[in-house]
């Protein structure tokens, strides 16, 4: 079942990926940017045994029984960490299990994954983190659970927080079993100081949702479906905000959709509330008109907003309100999906889509790669506590290669993910990621394989 | 004069030809109602499956009757809940009905999007008898129907729904097909039962029921259905009769003529008194009689239609 | 391949004919007593009008005639689709007992006419039917034969006859048309 047992590799193999694990890489003439050291230049890069060892001219004589890639007007950045995606095992493996998790983010360029707890059973305590890490040790992507605040259903009981600390867990999260009570997220909140840790909440306030399956607004009352309002989002975010500027703790919003929900970070963030927040790339690239033709895909949760909220979020990755963007990835099996819209599981894949997704919307194809990487690699390391992936000598080699030159097409048949249910299917992107290099693996995308020396 | 559709899933898309079509051929079809012998052989050979995923007695009787006047086969089919309860989607439920050689499908839902979706993955033509609080285009064109034989025309002809649109299966259908005809089209309730943006579709909002009919030719009363009280969304019977009720003091205060639809079936002494339901404004029969001429002129002319 | 007309009757001939179906109609039944008119849509309407007139100046009263529409009894609704709207049937007596005369434009395959006796039994149970045509252009595909006709043409079914009525097409008159549309 777990990574060395090869069914990753035979996975990626069977889609006629170049899968290595090399001593010694040299990648040759990548215009290397990592935006947390401000390096910006093209420079060649050596690699042994998984550390980062020259960055600049390398004399290929000097060396022996190497690899090189080609990497000329390819981007070398930090590997892509992403915030929360769902990988169904265990309990959900029709939907996604740990292999074809990892397969996924690898091919979206991802060299870590937080997993979010609605497992089954739960991420809440620490045997089933330990069963996770050692499923997926010794893997080319970090997966990093995440775990559920509360142990029940009812968001009444905490779970073992020290316990699971001491596995390494440094964020807690809502996902699926919100605090019952504000009392009951206050005292959570309390509690992560202890370990100085973050509590990621997706909070919506259920009873203001109502069953609610498209955003509440003209597109709502046009197709006569039962509306989400934005204030259910806006309202948990106030009241999270309020309790984190009470406790003083540490407060990470999933998944922000709305106008309303950016003011009330902005305003908390003058306060001193420790908050970060991050959304996805649907939510800046789509609207609620995409749910016109009750289209399943584009079902998702917190729904699509307004034109508003999109341009509103938008501007708040330029000006840094939004820290990061999560590929929010929620793989679900087409039988789930074939069904009346209102009774399609909420979520949309997303870690094979989201760089070329963020590089259209951000920039039309030609994004500020400091942006960019800032989004995707480097704030979300931050928030998450884990170590920086650098671009220095002596670093853990921890990489992305992407071609800011390609432009593709999306096809859910060629997925590593199970899930089919993509936002973007057909969609033309520019730039793509062609591999990544993490813990000694080297792993090269079939379209770039010509790369490999 | 075959129509611009082939399925027939709501009015927001149809054209205002294709819409008189349909009433133009349905004229016809009511002649044939009142013959001796109300039937024709048209669709011996067109097999017709009415899905009922949800209970409406009128609806049903409304489409098999005009099914059976038009010699089609009829299977009725009520699933309720309890097919996705043995874990069967609706299209494997539709596909089942396929396999054993059906045309078409008549299908009422109470989830919105629902009958997009088996024109979508299914091969039979669908008709939507009503899917939850989204479209349900017979009864829209029903009620143009009995309008056009008061009125002739809708040009400029002032038409206000009364009471819960944000629950209503007719509202939006109505607002759609009407607004496309020319008509002006308003909506008057409590705020809790009108959904936001609704202007967006084009409608005017009355809060003032008095007010709604000073500056209507026609009133378009629908169902309270009692639960939503207990959901909060208006404090008590009493008080939204006294509100929204419309009462013959109402409209003899307005001293005007008006004519009173409702799509059935009436909650007497809530939405609308019975003299008003009963009396010389009320259209409320001749509306079930044209249901049924509605529906032979749709099946007739979706049946007919390209694929 | 383009379509080519020959004018087969004109404005006088159609009236030389109507009036001879008047004569005739009115001879073989005795009179206009029980007698009911009902065209069948759509020229068939305008003949059945012309014909009623012609029968009112002979008889000395006003004759009243009906309106049949067949679309709803047609048995090529599969194949053909939809076709023509359906527009409404009128017919203001009572057809029990009564002798009712049919009349259309152009006899063909005789499967108006059938569809025509089908309609009109949903309206009650008449002692007898006639039929009576303008133009019978052969080629009979059921066993039907009109009691009146204006005028035989003999033609290939490659051909078609159209029958023109001031009413409906501005003129009076009846061609032959070389590749056109082919009668129903």
């Amino acid at each position: 079942m777990s990574w060395r047992s090869k069914q990753g590799t035979d996975l990626l193999k069977s889609h006629d990926w170049l899968v290595q694990r090399s001593q010694t890489v040299l990648l040759h003439g990548a215009r290397l940017i990592d935006p947390s050291t401000g390096l910006d230049k093209t420079a060649d890069v050596l690699i042994d045994r998984g550390k980062i060892t020259k960055i600049g001219k390398i004399n290929r004589d000097e060396l022996k029984g190497y690899v090189e890639l080609d990497l000329r007007d390819k981007i070398l950045t930090p590997g892509f960490q992403d915030m929360h995606a769902h990988f169904g095992q265990p309990g959900h493996e029709d939907r996604e299990t740990l292999t074809t998790g990892i397969c996924a983010a690898a091919a979206g360029g991802y060299t870590g994954v937080s997993i979010t707890p609605d497992t089954d059973p739960y991420i809440d305590n620490a045997g089933i983190v330990k069963w996770i890490q050692d499923q997926t040790s010794g893997s080319p992507v970090n997966v990093v659970p995440v775990a559920s605040v509360a142990r029940d259903d009812e968001g009444r009981r905490l779970t073992e927080v020290d316990d699971i600390f001491h596995m390494g867990v440094r964020v807690f999260s809502d996902t699926g079993r919100p605090a019952a009570t504000p009392e009951i997220m206050r005292r959570a909140l309390e509690y992560m100081k202890l370990h100085n840790l973050t509590i990621s909440s997706r909070a919506q306030e259920t009873s203001l949702a109502a069953g609610g399956v498209v955003r509440e607004g003209p597109v709502s009352t046009r197709l006569g479906q039962k509306p989400w309002p934005s204030i259910a989002e806006s309202m948990a975010v106030a009241k999270s905000l309020l309790l984190a500027l009470h406790t003083g703790s540490k407060l990470h919003l999933e998944a922000v959709s709305s106008v309303e929900s950016l003011d009330l970070i902005r305003w908390a963030r003058e306060r001193g509330v420790k908050v970060t927040c991050d959304t996805t790339p649907h939510h800046i690239a789509l609207t609620d008109e995409a749910t016109e033709t009750f289209d399943g895909n584009f079902k998702t949760s917190p729904p699509l907003g307004s034109k508003r909220d999109k341009d509103a979020l938008i501007a708040a990755i330029m000006d840094g309100t939004i820290d990061a963007v999560a590929a929010d990835h929620v793989p679900l099996t087409d039988e789930e999906c074939l069904v009346e819209y209102s009774l399609v599981p909420d979520g949309v894949v997303g870690l094979e889509t989201a760089v070329g997704v963020l590089a259209k919307v951000l920039g039309k194809g030609k994004p500020d790669w400091n942006k960019l990487i800032t989004l995707l690699a480097i704030r979300p390391r931050e928030i998450l506590e884990l170590p920086p992936a650098t671009i220095a000598t002596g670093s853990t080699a921890d990489l992305t290669i992407i071609d800011p030159e390609a432009v593709w097409t999306v096809d859910p048949a060629r997925f590593f993910t199970k899930g089919h249910n993509t936002a973007f299917g057909g969609w033309q992107l520019p730039v793509k990621s062609l591999g990544i290099i993490n813990r000694g693996w080297t792993l090269i995308a079939p379209d770039a394989r010509m790369l490999v020396k | 004069m075959a129509l611009k559709s082939t399925h027939l899933l709501g009015l927001r898309d149809v054209p205002a030809e294709d819409i008189t079509a349909i009433l133009d051929s349905a004229v016809a079809f009511k002649e044939i109602l009142s013959r001796p012998v109300p039937k024709v052989p048209t669709l011996r050979h067109v097999t017709v499956v009415n899905a009922f995923f949800e209970n409406s007695t009128r609806t049903r009787i409304s489409f098999e009757l005009a099914e059976k006047r038009l010699s089609a086969d009829v299977v009725n089919f009520s699933a309720s809940a309890s097919s996705v309860n043995k874990g069967e989607t609706l299209i494997d439920t539709i596909r089942n009905l396929e396999a054993m050689k059906i045309d078409l499908v008549v299908m009422r839902h109470p989830l919105p999007g629902a009958p997009n979706l088996l024109a979508k993955y299914c091969d039979s033509k669908v008709i939507n008898a009503g899917d939850g609080s989204h479209e349900h285009p017979t009864q829209a064109l029903l009620d143009m129907m009995t309008l056009r034989e008061v009125y002739g025309d809708f040009n400029k002809l002032r038409v206000t729904l009364v009471g819960d649109i944000s629950h209503s299966r007719v509202a939006l259908s109505n607002i759609f097909g009407l607004t496309t005809m020319g008509a002006q089209v308003a909506v008057c309730g409590p705020p809790t039962l009108i959904p936001r943006d609704i202007e967006h579709l084009g409608v005017k909002v009355y809060h003032d029921l008095d007010e709604a009919i000073a500056k209507s030719d026609v009133l378009n009363v629908l169902r309270i259905q009692l639960e939503r009280q207990d959901s909060g969304l208006f404090p008590s019977k009493r008080e939204y009769h006294q509100t929204f009720g419309v009462t013959s003091e109402r409209l003899a205060a307005s001293n005007k003529p008006l004519t009173i639809l409702h799509p059935g079936p009436i909650n007497r002494g809530l939405e609308l008194d019975g003299d008003v339901a009963d009396g010389p404004h009320s259209v409320i029969l001749q509306q079930v009689t044209n249901g049924v001429a509605v529906r032979m002129a749709i099946l007739y002319l979706i049946a007919g239609g390209e694929k | 391949m383009p379509e080519k007309e020959v004018r087969l009757m004109d404005e006088m001939d159609i009236q030389r004919s109507i009036a001879r179906l008047a004569h005739e109609i009115i001879e073989r039944n005795r009179g206009v007593d029980h007698l009911g008119i009902v065209g069948i849509r759509s020229r068939g309407v305008h003949v059945a009008e012309r014909i009623a007139k012609q029968m009112s100046e002979i008889v000395g009263r006003e004759l009243t005639t009906g309106v049949l529409d067949v679309t709803m009894y047609r048995d090529d609704f599969r194949t053909r689709k939809v076709g023509p709207g359906m527009q409404v049937t009128e017919i203001p007596f009572d057809i029990d007992g009564c002798t009712v005369l049919l009349v259309d434009d152009v006899l063909y395959t005789g499967r108006t006419s059938r569809a025509a006796l089908d309609a009109l039994m949903a309206y009650g149970r008449p002692s007898r039917v006639q039929l009576a045509v303008l133009v019978d252009r052969g080629h009979r595909e059921l066993p039907i034969k009109a009691d009146f006709v204006g005028k035989n043409i003999p033609t290939s079914s490659s051909e078609n006859v159209q029958v023109h009525m001031k009413e409906m097409d501005g003129s009076d008159e009846v061609v032959l048309m070389r590749g056109g549309r082919a009668n129903d």
